[in-house]
């Protein structure tokens, strides 16, 4: 964990209540994708964790939803802002797990964090496969750019506006994709039906209200089979065994 | 100029202490700033078994503030005695303070004997007012009979150390409830510990965290704090660690001079990790503002 100075260098609206949100400051303590930043917002006593989306050497990128005031009220932030930032938190997911093709599974939100995973999967030579899964079309991010990644990309809505019509679980079944290891993030219930619907081993990248982001709190605990674990700290990435659902 | 204070013979380098809850066992941190500039840390509340807490979501933003229902999540005293406690002397060489709670007085004093016997622990700290958990906790700090009762139970096993007693706000007469714990032999007093409180989704026409109430902290409670802790200051002699809301060193200093000898920093850790390292680093220069050349002479002017 770090503690630095970010400076807004553009907020702006991508999809339905989503936001894209780029700060440039000292990258250097995020060393995997699924990692977060936790930035400490004017008006707000406690920090909010954001999964950062990929990051270079000077600056990062983040995605946000309006889910609550503080959210809300971060969609004004101008540019040029200075924002106080915890960088380098959480554990991130494991791109060594998978030894030669890789499924990610993402829902909502979740194609965010999953990001850097899958240009890290890809780098090491391994195929990858993606299935995203919105709502709507609306809601759809990140499709474009995962496909220019080049990851073999299926595009999921539940309303059937974009991509195939139905859950990600559906277009497993329907895809059968070839992998060795998975991994998933997104709304819990989508993560514990991508579980239950793999028989291999996989990781899954938990959320939960964070009070200090940084494992001195325990303010974000869950049930794991080795026990309570920290979702900031001892996470936010867990082996699908270890996960109590 | 003097920093350094003196809890019952413990002498503390200056008076900041991380608050228990808002520093885990002091590792965590460890990698993050020298923890030597901390005149004493109190770690994570401990039970005599492992508990799990409540579940969660266990945190709600608030005005100033923030509600937590953490429940006491903790390994147990074993593994405080001998494994956390250890791992942080090997870092530290402050004053360790073990913050103890229990749901029977037997618990308590089960408790208490074992982290008493730790040699790296300088000083016990009994929480008789976790509003989280409950039959537990709170139900023994709101009548001074119980938190007497409870403070006779502990000391009587634990007369080598120390021990303080964290005291609750929740309660109708915080003075009459700190003089039975003195009277039964406390050696110095915590407070305070959390406000009951509550926050409700009104989208979900639901509490935010999973256990209805949480424990208010943050700078929203520094006034109820500091009333409380010079009401206490005015009738108990021994000394008080004032805990409650404090963010720099201007609001510790504020805290000294209601009557507390050490001051906790809580919730504001949570916010900016670094502020216990800050308050240290900023109290000798604020002390020079304010033409203070011992701390000490400040303790309970007011």
């Amino acid at each position: 964990m770090k503690q630095s100075d970010f400076t807004v260098r553009e907020n702006v609206r991508i999809a339905e209540k989503t936001w894209r949100m780029c700060l440039e400051g000292d990258t250097s303590p995020f060393v995997r994708g699924g990692q977060f930043i936790d930035l400490r917002l004017d008006g707000r006593f406690l920090r909010r964790p954001f999964a950062v989306q990929k990051w270079d050497s000077e600056s990062l990128t983040l995605i946000y939803k309006t889910v609550g005031e503080g959210t809300r009220e971060m969609t004004g932030i101008r540019p040029g802002t200075v924002i106080d930032a915890l960088t380098g938190l959480g554990n991130g997911f494991d791109a060594d797990a998978s030894k030669q093709a890789a499924l990610v599974v993402c829902g909502g939100l979740g194609a965010s964090p999953a990001f850097t995973l899958v240009k890290d999967l890809l780098a090491g030579g391994r195929t990858v496969t993606v299935i995203l899964g919105f709502n709507t079309a609306a809601e759809a991010i990140l499709y474009e750019d995962y496909c220019a990644l080049g990851a073999d990309t299926r595009l999921v809505t539940v309303d059937g506006s974009a991509g195939l019509k139905g859950l990600v679980t559906d277009a497993l079944a329907q895809l059968n994709p070839v992998f060795d290891y998975f991994y998933t993030c997104g709304p819990k219930v989508m993560m514990k039906a991508v579980c239950g619907a793999i028989d291999g081993p996989g990781e899954v990248s938990l959320e939960e209200r964070m009070g200090c982001g940084c494992g001195i709190c325990y303010g974000c605990t869950c049930h794991t089979v080795k026990g309570p674990a920290r979702v900031c700290a001892d996470g936010p990435v867990f082996k699908k065994e270890d996960v109590i659902w | 100029m003097v920093t350094s204070v003196k809890l019952c013979g413990i002498q503390l380098k200056n008076p900041v202490v991380p608050a228990s809850g808002t520093f885990g066992f002091g590792l965590e941190m460890a990698s993050v700033y020298d923890l030597n500039l901390l005149g004493g840390i109190s770690l994570k509340g401990t039970t005599l078994e492992p508990r799990f807490g409540n579940e969660c979501p266990r945190i709600a933003e608030c005005p100033d503030g923030m509600i937590n229902s953490v429940g006491l999540q903790n390994p147990g005293v074993d593994a405080l005695v001998g494994e956390k406690v250890p791992a942080l002397r090997k870092l530290y060489s402050g004053a360790v303070i073990a913050n103890v709670s229990g749901f029977s007085i037997d618990e308590y004093v089960q408790c208490c004997r074992k982290a008493a016997s730790c040699p790296g622990i300088d000083i016990l700290e009994v929480n008789v007012s976790c509003p989280n958990v409950h039959g537990g906790g709170l139900a023994f700090g709101t009548s001074p009979q119980c938190a007497a009762q409870v403070t006779a139970a502990v000391k009587a096993v634990c007369a080598d150390k120390p021990v303080f007693v964290k005291l609750s706000p929740n309660v109708t007469d915080i003075a009459s409830i700190a003089l039975a714990c003195q009277d039964a032999g406390a050696d110095g007093l915590t407070l305070i510990n959390t406000v009951l409180g509550m926050r409700i989704d009104i989208e979900r026409r639901k509490p935010v965290v999973a256990n209805r109430y949480g424990g208010f902290s943050g700078h929203a409670v520094l006034p109820l704090a500091l009333r409380m802790v010079n009401q206490v200051s005015k009738v108990c002699s021994v000394p008080i660690m004032g805990c409650g809301g404090v963010s720099n060193a201007r609001e510790l200093v504020e805290m000294m001079m209601a009557g507390a000898t050490a001051v906790q920093v809580g919730a504001e850790n949570l916010r900016n990790p670094m502020a216990c390292k800050e308050i240290a680093q900023e109290l000798p220069l604020l002390m020079r503002e304010l033409g203070i050349e011992d701390i000490n002479e400040i303790i309970g002017t007011v």
